[in-house]
């Protein structure tokens, strides 16, 4: 998957994460979070985020989270549509195998 | 020396009875009573003038009551004069501190303030205190309400000058937070009653001045220094808020209804009985619950105690609870009913919960239920700081009732949003376990092992009974098992029991 553009997935409802996510000229991951649950689930959120891009096969991105104390499951679905999204895919892996 | 008829009053006899010979006749005031009234000097023209009167100086301690809850002027408008007159070192006793009391931290920042005691703290002051963005000259001390009430009977906690908004008084300080109609009404005065009588100065404050006699007085003139009327002195449309909303929340209500389920079947829900529902919306709740049963079995409860709402004078009115004692009103409901009926009865803090005093309400306590910010499976109960480690709640009677009921009942939702409420170990310990008998969950209901009787009859009643420590692994498969906060090293708040004892710290959250 290759990021032509900035994808955004999630809002900053209650029990959400709003995810911005755009290419960066470093390789790697640089995460930026903001939450409210960062003492007790900074950790975990980062590692989840981390997890989804990595399973995706991307690097040299920037993301941008806003998370408002959203379970593992909605971080994983916004952060992958927040990337498909960027990649311009509709590949959304829907369809039961 | 001899008196006005001739009798010897022999000096040495006198002094050896501690007694002062009379040898000025009496000259009585002969003005009519209004014009007496016009020129008593209890009434100041303004707060400035009061707090000069008082004899305000450096280093005092100064308390207030929080009838108004988050609608609070007094508190504000007081301590603004005090900085602006120049005043440092003060120490504030608040009976509690709300959101409306974000400015004191300018008055903190600028030296007027450098103590704070109080019950609870939140919003941008409690903020400040957690995050050392203000520096006090101690810890917060956080006492219970009966804890408070009882130290300044015992004289651990000294208040100088107590400065009370009440709805209405008269020139005299007969005062009431009834008599009235309008904003200013709050209810009872339960806490401000205990500042009046053992404060060594008092102040009211009042919007507006009631004729002589203005009773039945809820603190009487007898207790008064100084009256002052001011603009405002609060705002009553903002005492049913936050923790005593009324709550349509579907989980509140769940939870309500099970807890109602839970008392129901305790072996404590009998004729006669006595109950009090703590803040919090499923807390204040259980009562729309069991009222039909009530009803029903023709079971009616002798009397309901503490913070007073709607429900519970609904619950009176229709003749299922005998006596309400009321030390703090939760809504306008509790305030026009306790205007209105008899058998509504104000009560002061010390009646309310001095832990000391047998005869203390909370000493007669069947079934209390109280809310939880979080709970251990310990059952150890946190009111007072949040998930993030920052203050932001009150202790209130939590810790006065639950060691008195003969049920304590706790309710609280499994998570909030992603923040576990039941966990390994709460964060600050207000309640301890050892009196916390049953938590009731929006997914079943655990009852603490010290109560096996209590268990078991819940188990036949049908319940989800389930461990605590089932319910906090149900939690965690949630929401995950979360890390622990990081703590600075500075103490912010100390908290003590009902009794006066340092029971846990609270420290400084890292930024």
């Amino acid at each position: 998957m290759e990021l032509v553009k900035t994808g955004m997935a999630g809002t900053v409802e209650s029990g959400d994460i709003l995810v911005e996510i755009e290419k960066q000229n470093a390789s790697g991951v640089d995460i930026q979070l903001d939450s409210t649950v960062m003492g007790l689930y900074g950790r975990r959120i980062r590692e989840v985020i981390q997890e989804t891009v990595d399973s995706c096969g991307v690097t040299g991105i920037r993301v941008t989270a806003s998370d408002k104390g959203a379970l593992d499951c909605t971080i994983r679905a916004r952060v992958k549509t927040a990337l498909l999204r960027a990649c311009d895919s509709q590949d959304y892996g829907w369809a039961v195998k | 020396m001899k008196n006005a008829i001739g009798h010897e009053l022999d000096q040495q006899m006198l002094a050896r009875l501690g007694l002062e010979a009379h040898l000025e006749p009496e000259r009585k005031d002969t003005a009519t009573l209004q014009q007496r009234l016009q020129k008593n000097g209890k009434l100041m023209s303004t707060l400035e003038e009061a707090i000069k009167a008082a004899g305000l100086k450096d280093g005092m301690t100064i308390s207030f009551h929080h009838h108004f809850r988050d609608g609070d002027y007094v508190l504000n408008n007081v301590v603004a004069a005090i900085s602006k007159m120049g005043y440092k070192d003060i120490t504030v006793a608040s009976s509690s501190l709300s959101n409306a009391h974000a400015p004191l931290v300018q008055y903190i920042q600028d030296g007027t303030v450098t103590s704070l005691q109080s019950s609870g703290c939140r919003g941008k002051l409690a903020d400040a205190i957690s995050k050392r963005e203000v520096a006090l000259k101690q810890p917060v001390i956080f006492r219970s309400h009966g804890g408070r009430a009882a130290a300044i009977a015992n004289g651990t906690l000294h208040i100088d000058i107590a400065f009370l908004g009440v709805a209405s008084c008269d020139p005299l300080g007969n005062a009431s937070g009834t008599n009235t109609e309008g904003e200013s009404m709050c209810g009872s005065l339960g806490y401000a009653r205990v500042d009046a009588r053992y404060a060594d100065k008092v102040v009211l404050l009042t919007e507006k001045l009631a004729p002589y006699p203005n009773l039945p007085a809820s603190i009487p003139a007898t207790d008064v220094d100084y009256v002052v009327q001011v603009d405002a002195i609060g705002d009553s449309s903002k005492i049913s808020s936050g923790a005593t909303r009324y709550t349509k929340n579907p989980r509140d209500l769940l939870i309500a209804e099970t807890a109602a389920k839970a008392i129901m079947a305790s072996g404590y829900f009998q004729d006669h009985f006595s109950i009090q529902t703590g803040s919090g919306g499923a807390a204040l709740a259980v009562t729309r619950f069991i009222e039909g049963e009530m009803a029903e079995k023709g079971i009616t409860a002798d009397f309901a105690l503490g913070g007073i709402t709607s429900q519970i004078v609904k619950l009176h009115e229709q003749g299922l609870v005998k006596k309400v004692l009321d030390v703090q009103g939760f809504d306008g409901e509790a305030a026009r009913s306790i205007r209105d009926n008899p058998a509504h009865c104000e009560i002061d803090g010390n009646q309310y919960a001095n832990p000391f005093n047998e005869g203390s309400a909370i000493h007669q306590l069947d079934v209390v239920i109280l809310s939880a910010l979080e709970i251990d499976t310990q059952f150890n109960v946190n009111v007072l700081t949040g998930s993030d480690g920052i203050i932001r709640g009150a202790i209130g009677g939590h810790p006065d009732t639950a060691a008195c009921a003969a049920l304590t009942v706790i309710v609280s939702p499994l998570i909030r949003g992603r923040i576990p409420c039941v966990v390994d170990q709460v964060g600050c310990l207000i309640t301890e376990g050892s009196v916390c008998d049953v938590l009731v969950t929006d997914v079943g209901v655990a009852v603490n092992p010290n109560r096996p009787e209590v268990e078991q009859r819940l188990k036949a009643a049908g319940l989800t009974v389930k461990t605590i420590q089932q319910l906090r692994d149900e939690a965690y498969a949630v929401v995950g098992k979360p890390d622990s906060l990081a703590f600075g090293q500075e103490v912010v708040a100390v908290v003590t029991d009902p009794k006066g004892k340092a029971l846990d710290v609270i420290y400084n959250v890292k930024i």
